[in-house]
């Protein structure tokens, strides 16, 4: 029993990603759904199964099946941070393969910037909140600080990480931040919790999102090229940054080989590789959890460019959290990235891009989402029919 | 189990009663002799219903360590520490007595009971010497 390739995405959207005046979260989310079923040339009425998380909706898959009028006969709003939308596309297959649903749709909204700032869904951590944290950039900035110490890396190697998202989002017109950066740009930015800079932070904007999930059988009948679920596993093992057993490995790395393994494939085989990169130690945490190179070595590894539009390993390719788009839980865009690069891969028109924002001929893309401060890790491998 | 092992205050409130006293307690499982914080209801990871209060050492090493930027007229910068205690367990405290941003990892801190915005807290200074 496997839930390999029991899903597949047939279409999906974004909506008011940037900012968004004059619109509210659900509206954003119910715009996204909207426009993702058009993207599937699906009816709204045929959507039984429906999957939600936001900062704004404490019971998030009820109100939005409210506000677009159906009735689910599985819904689960199950919220693990940034991960949550991974874990979704996981339940999505389990009740897709189980038959209690046909037509799963996942979606996210969020009007944070437009509405004042930084969202948090989060209660203050017992024993932690007398201290003063901003979370979550204080449990991410922790975490840098040890990691830096153990393994000798530098903030200029951090920045590398966020100069290599910008340069992807200058080949995406979608993306929120865009132009020239440098490295002595982001290490010369002003500090906000050392040692993280401001450029070393995700974006804060607008942005809702949407993806609609068939079992395969039904999966061919639509105008897109679907994008198989090959894989998908989860773990977490704290909440407080004070109670994460390691700062420096994060639960990837028992995700991510389950992830493997139930898409039969590897790190190797990825063509595009999503990582949710929340701050920019994020993307060196995962590229070492999920085995892209070993532990320690992630500074080395994406020297040169190598996660840079041009380099060996294309990163991020969207512009990332930190460059492209980041209302808060930034998973589902995410996912969205991985599955739009097998689309545009395939010949599906995804828009314009700049050359070199396309991947050539992709066809297996790693979606990796983080949830909490290094919390919830949820590892999903997409791929094209041919991978099947 | 014993009797009566859930009775009363729980550990959080039992923890805060203790820092209010002025004292920094922490605990340990009777079975494994395993230190534990934050306070919780049974050991974690075993649910061994077995633990007592005791009194650490009050030693530790700084683990991860940040500095909160904030403008003077909002109070200044200040550190936010990950600490480990010598019994094992780690815990989010603040270390003073020293620069927020001179605060290094592998420094050798000692606790004491002392106040952040009128409330009790545990609050780390550098060993001397």
């Amino acid at each position: 029993m496997t839930l390999r390739g029991k899903a597949a995405c047939v279409g999906l959207a974004t909506a008011g990603c940037g900012e968004a005046p004059g619109r509210n979260a659900m509206e954003l989310m119910a715009e996204a759904v909207v426009r993702a079923l058009a993207d599937a040339q699906i009816p709204l009425a045929k959507v039984d199964g429906l999957f939600a998380a936001t900062a704004f909706h404490s019971m998030a898959a009820m109100s939005l099946a409210e506000h677009l009028g159906i009735r689910p006969a599985f819904s689960d709003g199950s919220n693990i941070g940034g991960s949550s939308f991974m874990a979704h596309a996981l339940m999505a297959a389990m009740a897709l393969d189980a038959g209690l649903i046909n037509v799963a749709v996942i979606a996210y909204g969020s009007n944070q910037r437009t509405a004042g700032g930084f969202k948090s869904i989060s209660e203050p951590m017992p024993f932690e909140a007398i201290y003063g944290p901003r979370n979550p950039i204080t449990a991410y900035a922790l975490a840098t600080s040890r990691y830096m110490h153990e393994f000798g890396a530098t903030r200029e190697d951090l920045a590398e990480v966020a100069v290599a998202a910008r340069g992807w989002a200058n080949l995406n017109p979608e993306a929120f931040a865009r132009g020239p950066l440098t490295v002595a740009d982001v290490t010369g930015a002003r500090m906000i919790s050392d040692p993280l800079g401001k450029l070393d932070c995700c974006l804060v904007t607008d942005g809702a999102a949407a993806i609609v999930l068939t079992r395969p059988d039904r999966a061919k009948d639509g105008p897109r090229t679907p994008v198989y679920l090959l894989g998908a596993a989860m773990e977490h093992h704290h909440r407080m940054i004070s109670a994460m057993p390691s700062l420096t490995t994060t639960a990837a790395a028992a995700s991510g080989p389950r992830a493997f393994a139930m898409a039969g494939c590897g790190p190797r085989d990825m063509d595009t590789v999503q990582l949710y990169d929340a701050f920019t130690i994020n993307t060196l945490l995962f590229l070492e959890d999920l085995g892209f190179c070993a532990k320690g070595e992630a500074a080395a590894f994406i020297k040169g460019g190598r996660i840079a539009p041009g380099g060996a390993l294309p990163v991020n390719t969207n512009g990332g959290g930190l460059s492209c788009v980041h209302p808060g839980m930034y998973g589902l865009f995410v996912t969205i990235e991985a599955i739009r690069q097998i689309r545009a891969g395939a010949g599906d028109d995804e828009g314009p891009r700049e050359a070199g924002g396309w991947i050539p001929g992709a066809k297996l893309s790693l979606a990796h989402g983080n949830g909490g401060v290094l919390s919830s890790q949820v590892t999903s491998v997409w791929g094209h029919g041919d991978t099947l | 189990m014993q009797d009566g092992y859930f009775d009363g205050p729980g550990p959080e409130a039992r923890f805060k009663a203790f820092l209010a006293e002025g004292r920094f307690m922490i605990q340990r499982s009777r079975a494994t002799g395993a230190h534990v914080f934050y306070p919780r209801v049974a050991a974690p990871g075993t649910g061994e219903t077995d633990l007592d209060w005791v009194a650490p050492s009050g030693l530790g090493t700084v683990y991860a360590t940040t500095v909160t930027r904030q403008r003077p007229e909002q109070g200044g910068d200040y550190n936010i520490a990950l600490i480990d205690l010598d019994e094992g367990p780690r815990l989010m405290a603040r270390v003073d007595g020293i620069a927020p941003e001179a605060v290094a990892i592998g420094l050798r801190v000692r606790a004491s009971v002392g106040e952040i915005k009128g409330e009790p807290a545990v609050i780390f200074h550098p060993v001397e010497g």
